[in-house]
């Protein structure tokens, strides 16, 4: 029984970060991950708050499970979202003002990210409510990854510099994390417009595929290497 | 009642419920946030009129002394917008007002300027545009520091002729690739100059609760 537990959270760890992962695989949620994406603060401070939501509904909608009557679970569902995504965006307002001031107009887009009403419907309304949390953070996980990385390649790419205006979250004092990566950079405007953002995705999906491709032709190639091994072995 | 309309009347009642249980949710965060939000916004306003007028400039609650100002033409505002007058021991300082440019690349520039007594202007920021960024964003005190320029000049330095882009014969400088944006934004500097010039008497008239004591 515990070892199907452990099983059961390592397949959603796996599921949420890298075989299932909403931005890469399932491509949902574009719309705020491509606004928002264009240096690595804003999609970190997109990413923490998606990933509160997707826990927050998750958790919710899970432990409501058994009382949400089945014709109108997406309703429901909705409301639920909608809720959580307004508490966190006045939470938001009151303790992180700057960084609301920035991503303000985009904390309502995340009611719009289908991967969290796509996770309530498709994981939390069936599992139990410790799974559907794990589930919710290692999804939300996945998605904060892919939007800190895409905009780490858009930052560098469009203005050549990393953590740019990160005082914005942490303070006055993480004015100096700015990291200059190329000198007198004139910025390459298109990495930071919407096409950019659409480019930089394919990438990033296009690389995951590829070392998907490599690992199963490594998997299926290994049995007959051995194979091939043994056969040598057994000539001799 | 038969079976399906029971049914149809839980199902109902239960979106009810969870209606009723994820606005009660938002009612106790926006009441528990309320005030902090409130803070936060005064704070960021005063940050934003303090980077024009310094703080040791003025020794009246600047939040509080306002003047509301219908839609002007002359500063292209279409509904009412807020002055705020600095007053050192009661003697006027500077306004602060907004002015928009109409005729950014992208439509409105938002503008906030401050503008001394003298006629000086304190400085000048942009509040919202939509300017192409990496081109006409160069206006954004956070690109680039072209807006700070404007601090200490009036309408007398430079003269009229030479408030213009130096595409324009004027004396500041445009952007590469983007000329219309500080063009726009200049010409809504100079308005709002005149309109100082013109309005100034009015713009620090106390309240008048003030004319009675």
């Amino acid at each position: 029984m515990k070892n199907t537990m452990t099983e059961q959270y390592q397949t959603i760890v796996r599921d949420g970060l890298w075989k299932n992962n909403p931005a890469l695989v399932q491509l949902l949620g574009l719309c705020p991950l491509l606004a928002v994406s264009n240096t690595v603060i804003n999609g970190l401070g997109l990413g923490l708050a998606t990933l509160l939501t997707l826990v927050a509904s998750n958790g919710l909608v899970s432990l409501f499970r058994h009382h949400i009557p089945d014709e109108v679970r997406l309703p429901v569902f909705v409301m639920i979202i909608a809720s959580i995504v307004t508490a966190i965006e006045l939470s938001m307002s009151a303790w992180f003002h700057e960084l609301y001031l920035i991503l303000g107009i985009f904390i309502p887009l995340i009611v719009t990210n289908c991967a969290i009403t796509g996770r309530a419907e498709a994981f939390a309304a069936r599992n139990a409510v410790g799974p559907a949390l794990v589930d919710g953070f290692m999804m939300g996980l996945g998605f904060a990854a892919v939007l800190i990385l895409l905009g780490a390649l858009r930052e560098i790419i469009g203005q050549g510099t990393m953590f740019s205006e990160a005082h914005l979250m942490f303070g006055e004092s993480a004015r100096y994390f700015k990291i200059i990566i190329i000198e007198d950079y004139r910025g390459f405007l298109m990495a930071l417009l919407p096409p950019g953002a659409f480019i930089g995705l394919g990438l990033i999906v296009a690389l995951k595929n590829v070392i998907d491709a490599r690992q199963t032709a490594k998997m299926t190639a290994s049995p007959t290497a051995t194979q091939a091994d043994n056969s040598a072995l057994q000539q001799h | 009642m038969n079976t399906i309309q029971k049914h149809i009347l839980s199902i109902g009642l239960m979106l009810a419920v969870f209606a009723i249980g994820s606005t009660s949710l938002v009612v106790i965060t926006e009441n528990a946030t309320r005030d902090k939000i409130a803070d936060n916004e005064r704070q960021t306003l005063l940050n934003a009129i303090n980077t024009l007028v310094p703080a040791a400039n003025y020794n009246n609650d600047i939040l509080s002394d306002t003047l509301e100002i219908g839609p002007i033409k002359a500063l292209s505002t279409t509904t009412a917008t807020t002055v705020y007058r600095a007053r050192q021991n009661e003697h006027a300082i500077a306004a602060i007002f907004t002015s928009i440019a109409p005729n950014g690349y992208n439509g409105k520039i938002t503008l906030l300027i401050g503008i001394y007594q003298t006629g000086e202007l304190a400085g000048v920021r942009v509040i919202t545009h939509k300017e192409t960024p990496g081109l006409g964003d160069k206006i954004d005190e956070r690109k680039s520091n072209w807006i700070t320029q404007f601090s200490g000049l009036s309408l007398s330095n430079p003269k009229s002729a030479q408030w213009a882009v130096k595409k324009d014969g004027g004396q500041f400088d445009q952007f590469t690739g983007a000329t219309i944006t500080p063009r726009a934004v200049i010409q809504a500097i100079k308005n709002a100059l005149h309109y100082f010039e013109q309005h100034q008497n009015t713009l620090f008239e106390q309240r008048h609760e003030k004319h009675y004591d």
